[in-house]
């Protein structure tokens, strides 16, 4: 596969692998950003996947853009032809789904409560990128049924750890923020904590499931957490990846 | 051993500590922060005796007031904001020392935007994800991830003595204009605009708002036309990038940006005009010129085999 690639200032490249939002185009990123991490290039400070773009920052005093060019594209030749194995997580997040706006979101699509959190949870959401606020998953793959309009009123403060919608999106809030999303459930899984041992949770390229737990449940975990006891569950999936070329 | 050095008696219009900002974790929505001038940063750090990058005092246009507690080795960079110790007009790009009891406090702006002030040893406070860096959004970095309010007291290793009176060679001091020419490489999304909007940019000056601060730099002047629409799928977004949303007006991305945005950029600020832009106060006028990436490169290898030297003979 042919990709475009971007000087972004002197201390930034970026590679383009499509133009649309596809879980496929998302796991050819991943897929190159491990090669970066498992075979680091020297000068290469960070990359940063996205949606459709891996974006590399480096040193030039390190390494030059046409050299670094010339690099990138000799790893992604050799990645031609290769049949990925790539094995993602999936995070389990236990989810109180008692939200204030989990009415809203029933009544909006004509159906039940118990509907929406059927339909929201127990599904595998791709985190295509991570931004926006410190820890905050892009998800995809939230079934449009359940898609509801942001709230008119946008509230001052939600608490981390808030599970929302908006339009076709879902999410959860890693910091306290002000924000217009519907608010659906909440859960005691922690997903910045910046002085930890692990600040950040969730990684891009990965997957996320919603599980429904009752408000005891929640109430228990969040206890464990609080005592350093808990460890958030994940399972692995296998994503195939043909690389067409 | 550290020891309490500065005590606030007043903060400041926004006194942070920073360092060369958080990296490594912009993956994981991490904002990098960090000084906005890094020049005047380094040169601060290296004349006390610190290397380049460790965690400094920036303080923006109206400076704060400190009773000094212990005596240390300081330097004063970037911005020309009046420091004066004890009522006497102090030194700026040279290492002095301050003794207890003195007052170090600051007055009029002068020239530019922001000044550091390092100290031998550099600022006592806990890494946070690999830097001090403040990011007050997130609350993390620095004094308890916020700004110097009056009462509290900074620390310093103390592990560096530092040397006194050592001075950049005057041609090599900055000087911060109310005009400036800033230095872009055009893209990634230059294929958004119309041939026109691009030379608008390039040939039209633009004014610094006052709604700048650390993470954007808003211009105004003549609208930057698009061929395409001013959204794009989300992606990250680099330190001096120049994005240009619906409005036609562009935003020139600084330390405290997010890491990821979804409007088209123009072009991005080569790295060497940064610590310029990080001078401009609002009022000031930008001419954006393109350059190449090869000749991006060549400028930062010229300026930064002058920081490599200038390490070499102050840290030790």
């Amino acid at each position: 596969m042919k990709l475009d690639y971007y000087p972004l200032g002197d201390t930034g490249i970026q590679l383009v692998f499509g133009t649309e939002i596809s879980e496929e185009t998302n796991q050819k990123i991943r897929m190159f950003a491990n090669e970066l991490a498992q075979h680091p290039i020297d000068g290469v400070v960070e990359w940063v996947p996205a949606y459709t773009t891996l974006t590399i920052y480096y040193l030039p005093n390190k390494i030059s853009f046409n050299t670094l060019k010339e690099k990138l594209e000799e790893r992604n030749e050799q990645q031609h032809g290769r049949e990925a194995d790539a094995a993602s997580l999936v995070y389990i997040i236990p989810t109180y789904y008692a939200g204030p706006d989990l009415e809203f979101v029933a009544e909006h699509n004509g159906m039940s409560q118990e509907e929406v959190i059927d339909i929201h949870a127990n599904k595998d959401y791709l985190i295509y990128m991570m931004g926006f606020v410190p820890g905050f998953p892009y998800l995809g793959g939230m079934p449009e049924q359940i898609a509801t309009p942001r709230r008119e009123n946008p509230r001052a403060e939600i608490e981390p750890g808030s599970v929302g919608i908006a339009g076709a999106q879902t999410g959860i809030y890693p910091l306290e923020s002000p924000g217009g999303w519907q608010i659906i459930g909440q859960t005691p899984v922690k997903l910045y904590d910046p002085t930890g041992e692990r600040p950040i949770l969730l990684e891009s390229g990965h997957y996320l499931r919603f599980v429904s737990v009752s408000k005891d449940e929640f109430i228990n975990i969040k206890e464990a957490i609080k005592r350093g006891e808990y460890e958030v569950e994940t399972e692995e999936k296998k994503v195939s990846v043909h690389e067409v070329g | 051993m550290s020891k309490s050095i500065f005590k606030v008696r007043k903060s400041g219009l926004l006194s942070t500590i920073q360092d060369s900002g958080r990296k490594g974790y912009q993956q994981y929505g991490i904002v990098v922060s960090g000084a906005m001038d890094p020049f005047a940063m380094n040169v601060a750090n290296f004349l006390v005796g610190n290397k380049g990058n460790e965690a400094v005092l920036e303080i923006t246009v109206m400076g704060p007031a400190f009773e000094v507690l212990d005596e240390a080795v300081i330097a004063i960079c970037g911005g020309d904001l009046s420091p004066k110790v004890n009522g006497e007009k102090a030194p700026m790009w040279k290492s002095f020392s301050v003794k207890e009891g003195d007052r170090l406090e600051f007055g009029q702006p002068l020239s530019g935007a922001r000044s550091y002030i390092s100290v031998a040893g550099g600022y006592d406070v806990p890494l946070v994800m690999g830097s001090k860096s403040t990011y007050l959004k997130a609350g993390i970095g620095g004094v308890e991830g916020r700004a110097l309010e009056k009462g509290d007291v900074l620390q310093t290793s103390g592990k560096i003595k530092g040397i006194s009176g050592r001075s950049l060679h005057p041609d090599e001091v900055p000087s911060y204009k109310k005009e400036l020419t800033i230095r872009v490489v055009l893209g990634p999304h230059h294929h958004a605009f119309t041939e026109d909007g691009i030379q608008t940019f390039l040939s039209t000056p633009y004014e610094v708002t006052p709604q700048s601060d650390r993470m954007g730099f808003r211009l105004k002047g003549d609208k930057v036309e698009h061929a395409t629409s001013a959204d794009i799928i989300s992606e990250a977004i680099p330190l001096g990038g120049i994005q240009v949303p619906a409005n036609g007006d562009p935003i020139i991305l600084m330390s405290d940006r997010q890491t990821t945005g979804g409007y088209t950029r123009i072009a991005t600020v080569i790295s060497s005009d940064i610590p310029y832009l990080a001078q401009a106060m609002p009022g000031c006028t930008i001419h954006f010129r393109e350059v190449t990436v090869e000749q991006a490169q060549e400028v930062y290898e010229t300026n930064d085999r002058f920081l490599r030297t200038l390490e070499k003979v102050s840290v030790r």
